[in-house]
């Protein structure tokens, strides 16, 4: 495609092609309404003062007789202007005047017309226009007063040649507007689509030039280089989740192995062979475990699933888990109780809060019920939303690894000789961002409680991002 | 256990198929295999099947448009879906499109037999009926009472439910996973041993001071109710 070709259709180009016609067309038709209106104007002018001197001129031919007229007629058809007189007699005889050469019977009637005419005594190559009157007086004189109207010709052609250039101007600057307006835009948009494709084709590293100049090109490039930025984030998160899945399902896996190997080893008798396999579905099973929740914790903070919260009462599913736990708490040594009074309508999904409560739960039992102690969940609103909260007595968590601790496989016992993951809170703030709310640890004063703030409308909903796949920080717990 | 079923196993991994096939007769049942969706829908239509298993991600014609368009043809043969798919809304549009129960992968086959098992008696169930009775144990689910050998026993409302479930389904092995959703309407997977503890809570009311167990514990799969001399 030639370099004009691309021009002309660019959208730039295409837009100010259609400014120019609509400017044209407007300036063209504001100039012949204003020629059209000066027109009348001048006739009308012209009219009122040829009427004027011809009731002159007729009060003093009553007054003073045909001399008297003819001597006024005679003195003012030596004046310099434009204006014209003829008195004639009924048959055409003129007694006064500075016109000849009026085309005949022009005198017959009385009335207003235009007429081409000569001066008295000049022989033009071509007549003069005017407008002109004639009166017929008591007496059968007739009386012609007229203006020469050339003045009236000249003003339209001024203005029609003021139409016509004025359109060839406004053509050509906005022709020319048009084309460099084009060449600009198309000049930084190309630079943006070539900076593209070199992301594209791997560099995520580049960014596109911002001029400073706060244009809607530089919030666009602005916009766009933030959006890369994100992505290189995002990439970066990736990488180091799929590391840590990585070497923490090594580890099971690693043990599994270890442990068929040894059963075609070592194992002898039947119940033997029952035992490894069995421990081995066990181990199996397990790793599906971490997986489900890998899976879970990506699907929440992705955001899916969002379109599928419905009406729920947070109330009852606190109410439903703790009931759930409560003969566990009880053979662990320790009390459950729940305090969740009314029911706390909210926007989410049954299934996942529900898994969030039990995750806090089990939590809050594993470390919380070797101490003897108390699990408390209640459900309440206040002005912020709805909290529910999961307090225990246990040895809580320090203040400086309460953030840690939400994130993947995180375990704060490095011996991790304790059940579990290290995904149970990590899968509880997903659901927690998920619904817009969050989960905060708390001290218990002593022990721990886990705050899981989630707002009651639904307009408080994130976009899904924000701390959606943020890597890790920090050392692991490994 | 129960009496042998015809099952229709439509699934397009043949090695998943075969063990599936393998495992099902080694129970006692029948199972024909059809390998993809539009097979599945001619076995589906010409034999007469008690439970139809049924993967999502099928050649030809998908799973659930496979089920659509047996029910929309008045086929209410059970089927039980199996798919990789585990979320709650892909279990949500699984129900959806006509299915009776969802099963993820991977899954332990006593989960699919027990599952498959409670679908299959579904048609000849006792849901409709007011007292369920096994043996000497009652329970009268409109007076929420229930009793053994005549003497009342007292039964938290959960505890009611938990045992009205394993008395509907009475012979037959349900799941913990089947418990938790059934009694508890939650589908997720519990860490610890929630389930048991309930059961065992429930056990040494009904069976406590009595010679003969009802409720049963069966290794690797589940629990069982019924009348031990059977």
């Amino acid at each position: 495609m030639t370099a004009l070709g691309k021009l002309l259709r660019t959208t730039a180009f295409k837009l100010a092609l259609a400014y120019l016609v609509v400017f044209a067309t407007l300036s063209v038709v504001v100039l012949i309404y204003v020629s059209w209106h000066a027109n009348a104007l001048i006739a009308g002018q012209l009219n009122a003062t040829v009427n004027a001197e011809i009731t002159g001129l007729a009060e003093q031919y009553r007054q003073g007789g045909i001399r008297r007229l003819v001597a006024i007629v005679e003195e003012r058809s030596n004046r310099s202007g434009g204006s014209i007189y003829l008195v004639t007699t009924m048959t055409g005889e003129v007694l006064a005047g500075n016109v000849s050469g009026l085309p005949d019977a022009s005198l017959a009637e009385a009335g207003e017309r235009e007429l081409p005419y000569q001066r008295a005594g000049e022989t033009a190559a071509a007549p003069y226009p005017a407008v002109v009157r004639v009166f017929v007086l008591p007496g059968g004189y007739r009386l012609l007063v007229g203006r020469d109207t050339e003045e009236r010709e000249r003003l339209s052609a001024v203005i029609s040649n003021a139409v016509q250039w004025s359109l060839a101007l406004v053509v050509v600057l906005g022709l020319a507007g048009g084309v460099f307006v084009a060449k600009r835009v198309l000049g930084r948009i190309d630079a943006m689509t070539e900076t593209a494709r070199t992301i594209m084709a791997g560099d995520l590293s580049g960014r596109l030039a911002v001029t400073g100049s706060d244009d809607e090109f530089d919030r666009l490039a602005q916009a766009t280089n933030a959006m890369l930025d994100r992505i290189n984030e995002l990439m970066a998160g990736l990488k180091e989740v799929s590391d840590n899945i990585a070497h923490d399902l090594k580890t099971p896996l690693t043990r599994l192995r270890n442990r068929a190997e040894t059963a075609l080893r070592t194992a002898s008798d039947e119940d033997e062979w029952q035992a490894s396999v069995e421990q081995i579905i066990a181990d199996a099973d397990a790793m599906l475990g971490i997986f489900n929740a890998l899976l879970l914790i990506a699907r929440a903070e992705s955001g899916g699933g969002r379109d599928q919260l419905v009406p729920v009462d947070l109330a009852d599913i606190a109410e439903s888990v703790a009931e759930l736990y409560e003969p566990l708490a009880e053979e662990r040594g320790a009390r459950l109780t729940v305090n969740a009074p009314t029911p706390i309508r909210l926007l989410g999904s049954r299934e996942l809060i529900g898994q969030a409560v039990a995750n806090l739960i089990e939590n809050a039992l594993n470390y919380a019920a070797a101490a003897g102690g108390e699990v408390a969940v209640s459900a309440t609103t206040d002005e912020d939303g709805a909290r529910l909260v999961v307090a225990d007595r246990g040895p809580g968590v320090p203040e400086a690894d309460r953030a840690r601790a939400l994130e993947r496989f995180v375990r704060l016992d490095s011996s991790r000789s304790r059940p579990g993951s290290g995904l149970g809170l990590a899968l509880v703030a997903a659901v927690a961002r998920l619904h817009g709310g969050t989960l905060t640890l708390e001290d218990n004063a002593p022990g721990l409680r886990a705050v899981l703030a989630l707002p009651l409308t639904p307009a408080a909903l994130p976009e899904p991002s924000t701390p959606a796949l943020a890597p890790p920080r920090g050392a692991r717990a490994v | 256990m129960t009496s042998s079923m015809k099952l229709l196993i439509v699934e397009d991994d043949r090695e998943a198929a075969a063990y599936m096939v393998k495992a099902l007769s080694e129970a006692g049942h029948v199972a024909d295999h059809a390998a993809d969706g539009a097979e599945g829908y001619e076995f589906a239509t010409s034999g007469s099947y008690d439970v139809l298993v049924v993967d999502r991600m099928l050649p030809k014609l998908d799973g659930l448009s496979l089920i659509g368009r047996l029910r929309a043809e008045g086929a209410t043969t059970p089927v039980l879906i199996l798919s990789a798919l585990g979320h709650v809304d892909d279990r949500v549009q699984g129900l959806r499109a006509g299915g009776d129960d969802y099963l993820t992968k991977p899954y332990a086959f006593a989960e699919l037999l027990a599952r498959v098992e409670t679908l299959a008696r579904r048609g000849q169930a006792s849901a409709g009926d007011t007292v369920y009775r096994v043996a000497d144990l009652e329970i009268d689910r409109l007076s929420h009472t229930c009793s053994r050998a005549g003497q009342e026993i007292v039964l938290q409302p959960r505890e009611f439910r938990l045992l009205e479930y394993l008395m509907r389904n009475a012979g037959q092995v349900v799941t913990r996973t089947m418990l938790l959703e059934n009694v508890w309407d939650y589908h997720f997977d519990p860490q610890t041993n929630v389930i048991d503890v309930h059961v065992s809570r429930l056990r040494s009311k009904i069976d406590k001071g009595f010679d003969k167990p009802l409720l049963h514990t069966v290794r690797g799969a589940g629990y069982l109710i019924r009348d031990g001399a059977r």
